[in-house]
């Protein structure tokens, strides 16, 4: 089989965001996703390239209100346990941007204090799981989660982030049955990219849609434009009170594209340029710009205010990481157990 | 009246959800119908289905959801039906499980059971030792109780401890040893081994079942006139290396014995650990004996042939002793 390229954006008939009008929602999700940007931007293409990250870098650009919309329809009760291209998720649950640039950088301040790097990191004090490597690994994770919640009778929803290709691992299908049969509250939420690594959809699965699952473990399915930040938070609130009302899982497939290669180390050559080009059109964050000077609440020099304030967060951020010294090479063997 | 071996785990599950009511149990079979081998036999009933909770067929999403309870301040104890089914849960316990605390500091304070061991004619997918497949993972601790006192206080202390534990059964011990058990709780710590009988001219040291075969030998070899200390490990990691070296400095001679097979066995670790500490010490090699690098036969004189037994450790423990 020849890979065929990946699909087009679908043609819209309205291309402003969907949702109820809401001001303050809609500045809330444009810092969020500016946040996103910019720190993603700075790890890409300043701290990579001076050689301080010293690891991998896979960055979400293009796809931040998949993230920012579902996190922002969570409640503060909902454990979140985002995949690798969600990064706004830590911002929403207000885990410092330095400890965060701190984790790229391999430093003591990072949230595993270097002990792993990149978005391989969680804060159980933010209610947020880390994922692991292994992509999926988080699905069933996430039921169990699920089930503790309604085991100790909290009214919460665990919020399971993946890309359609964890949804070819057997752990994807395991943990979604399961939670099925448990009726546990659990969204489960696919960032439905196109791409997995160099992998095109058609090579990953035999179905038009990661939706599509749904009806086989017999959970309602909903498809979103997941480049539309109000659309993915109304989406996900409605997935959220289906969870929370007892009625089990809900799965959201966020449609939307990789605007980069699978990490910065891939220049993507096997994307035709086109797909770039078309779904750059549809970028979240310019979408949601122009809908609120539409709107009139906000003026083009408002917006410049924001990004400035964006820059000089990030700005304090990446000053606060560099400082955070090195982990100490005696600490290696530290916290393996409890006690030791 | 006397405890079996299984009913002991049983006991000890019982007592811990009564102490604890963030115990619980999940896997297959384990409700309704009381478990494979019947050691959650009237947790159902008692406990309800929130507290015992029957999966599907998914040992992935069995541990996963152990994890992610784990997490959440629950302590899950998974049943795994075989030991050897757990490798469909792997990457859970190796590479979620296993690291969360060194990552990220989060605590994954769970039990996954598994029913291991041979001499039950279960054949290659129904009798395996996987224990060194989790020994190699640090993060992980992996108990191999060869008692039943052992058994009941080590399941206690697994559910209680706040790091990932590995509960290795031995399904052939299950029904057939028993001993009085203390009416009062008591725990047994994960980490320490047990000098079972002590001994002068040469150490056994072993675990699990063949605890037993050892046992049975030194008794044989007491008749012959020869003193033998018999060590237990009882918990494989974190793997108690001390009384292990302690009891060799006192014997000058160790024979190393386990079910599971040779190559990168419990077994050579331990040597090198002993000619690491206590070289001056030996008077003679260090010897194990082992089943062989073969799957878990079915039939029963290949069955047999596979699993180590007192005569063999008789030869080995002779042919020491004339050093």
């Amino acid at each position: 089989m020849s890979p065929v390229p990946a699909t087009r954006p679908q043609k819209r008939k309205k291309p402003a965001n969907s949702a109820a009008p809401d001001p303050q929602l809609a500045r809330q999700c444009l810092y969020y996703m500016s946040l996103m940007r910019e720190v993603e931007d700075r790890i890409e293409r300043k701290l990579y390239r001076q050689g301080k990250i010293v690891g991998g870098v896979y960055v979400g650009r293009g796809q931040e209100a998949i993230p920012v919309g579902s996190a922002l329809a969570a409640q503060p009760q909902d454990v979140l346990f985002p995949s690798h291209r969600d990064m706004a998720v830590f911002f929403v649950r207000k885990v410092p941007l330095g400890r965060i640039f701190a984790q790229y950088m391999g430093r003591q301040g990072g949230l595993t204090r270097g002990r792993d790097g990149n978005m391989h990191m969680g804060d159980l004090s933010a209610n947020i799981v880390s994922i692991i490597s292994a992509l999926a690994a988080t699905v069933p994770v996430a039921a169990g989660a699920a089930l503790a919640l309604r085991y100790k009778g909290i009214d919460g929803v665990a919020f399971s982030y993946f890309g359609d290709g964890s949804t070819s691992r057997g752990d994807w299908h395991e943990g979604v049955n399961f939670a099925a049969v448990q009726k546990l509250p659990v969204v489960f939420i696919c960032n439905n990219n196109q791409y997995a690594y160099s992998t095109p959809l058609n090579l990953q699965m035999a179905v038009a849609n990661v939706a599509d699952r749904g009806p086989a473990y017999g959970i309602p399915a909903e498809i979103v434009d997941g480049n539309d930040v109000l659309a993915v938070y109304a989406a996900a609130q409605r997935a959220a009170r289906h969870a929370r009302s007892g009625n089990g899982p809900y799965l959201l497939e966020c449609k939307t594209f990789r605007m980069t290669g699978h990490s910065a180390h891939d220049a993507a050559h096997y994307v035709p340029q086109g797909l770039f080009d078309e779904w750059g059109k549809l970028d979240p964050i310019t979408r949601l710009e122009a809908a609120i000077l539409a709107a009139g609440w906000e003026d083009e020099a408002g917006l410049e205010r924001a990004r400035a304030a964006v820059h000089a967060e990030v700005d304090e951020a990446v000053a606060w990481a560099e400082n955070s010294p090195f982990p100490d090479a005696a600490s290696l063997t530290d916290g393996v157990y409890e006690s030791q | 009246m006397p405890t079996t071996y299984l009913e002991a785990i049983r006991q000890g599950l019982w007592e811990e959800m009564e102490r604890d009511p963030n115990v619980f149990l999940l896997g297959e079979d384990i409700g309704v119908y009381g478990g494979a081998f019947k050691v959650t036999a009237g947790f159902y009933e008692h406990f309800g289905e929130k507290r015992v909770v029957d999966t599907p067929i998914s040992e992935g999403a069995i541990v996963g959801a152990a994890i992610g309870a784990g997490l959440m301040g629950l302590r899950p104890v998974a049943e795994m039906q075989f030991a050897d089914f757990i490798s469909c849960g792997f990457d859970q316990i190796v590479n979620f499980a296993a690291k969360c605390r060194y990552r990220w500091n989060a605590a994954v304070p769970i039990v996954v059971r598994a029913p291991s061991g041979g001499g039950v004619h279960g054949g290659p997918f129904h009798s395996q030792n996987p224990e060194m497949w989790f020994v190699k993972t640090p993060g992980l601790k992996v108990v191999c109780p060869a008692t039943a006192y052992d058994a009941k206080g080590l399941i206690k202390s697994a559910i209680r401890d706040n790091d990932p534990v590995i509960f290795f059964e031995h399904k052939a011990l299950y029904r057939r040893i028993k001993e009085e058990l203390p009416s009062e709780d008591f725990t047994v710590p994960i980490g320490k081994a047990k000098v079972v009988r002590e001994g002068r001219d040469l150490t056994i040291v072993t675990y699990g079942a063949m605890l037993w075969t050892a046992l049975e030998a030194a008794g044989q070899l007491a008749e012959e006139g020869a003193s033998v200390e018999v060590v237990d490990l009882r918990t494989l990691l974190p793997l108690d290396r001390q009384t292990v070296c302690d009891s060799v400095r006192k014997t000058s001679k160790v024979l190393l014995l386990h079910e599971d097979t040779r190559t990168a066995g419990m077994a050579g670790e331990l040597a090198v650990s002993i000619t690491e500490s206590v070289f001056e010490y030996l008077d003679a090699p260090i010897v194990r004996v082992t089943a062989p690098d073969t799957p878990v036969p079915y039939s029963p004189p290949l069955e047999d042939a596979f699993l180590p037994n007192s005569e063999k450790v008789l030869e080995k423990s002779r042919w020491l002793l004339r050093w």
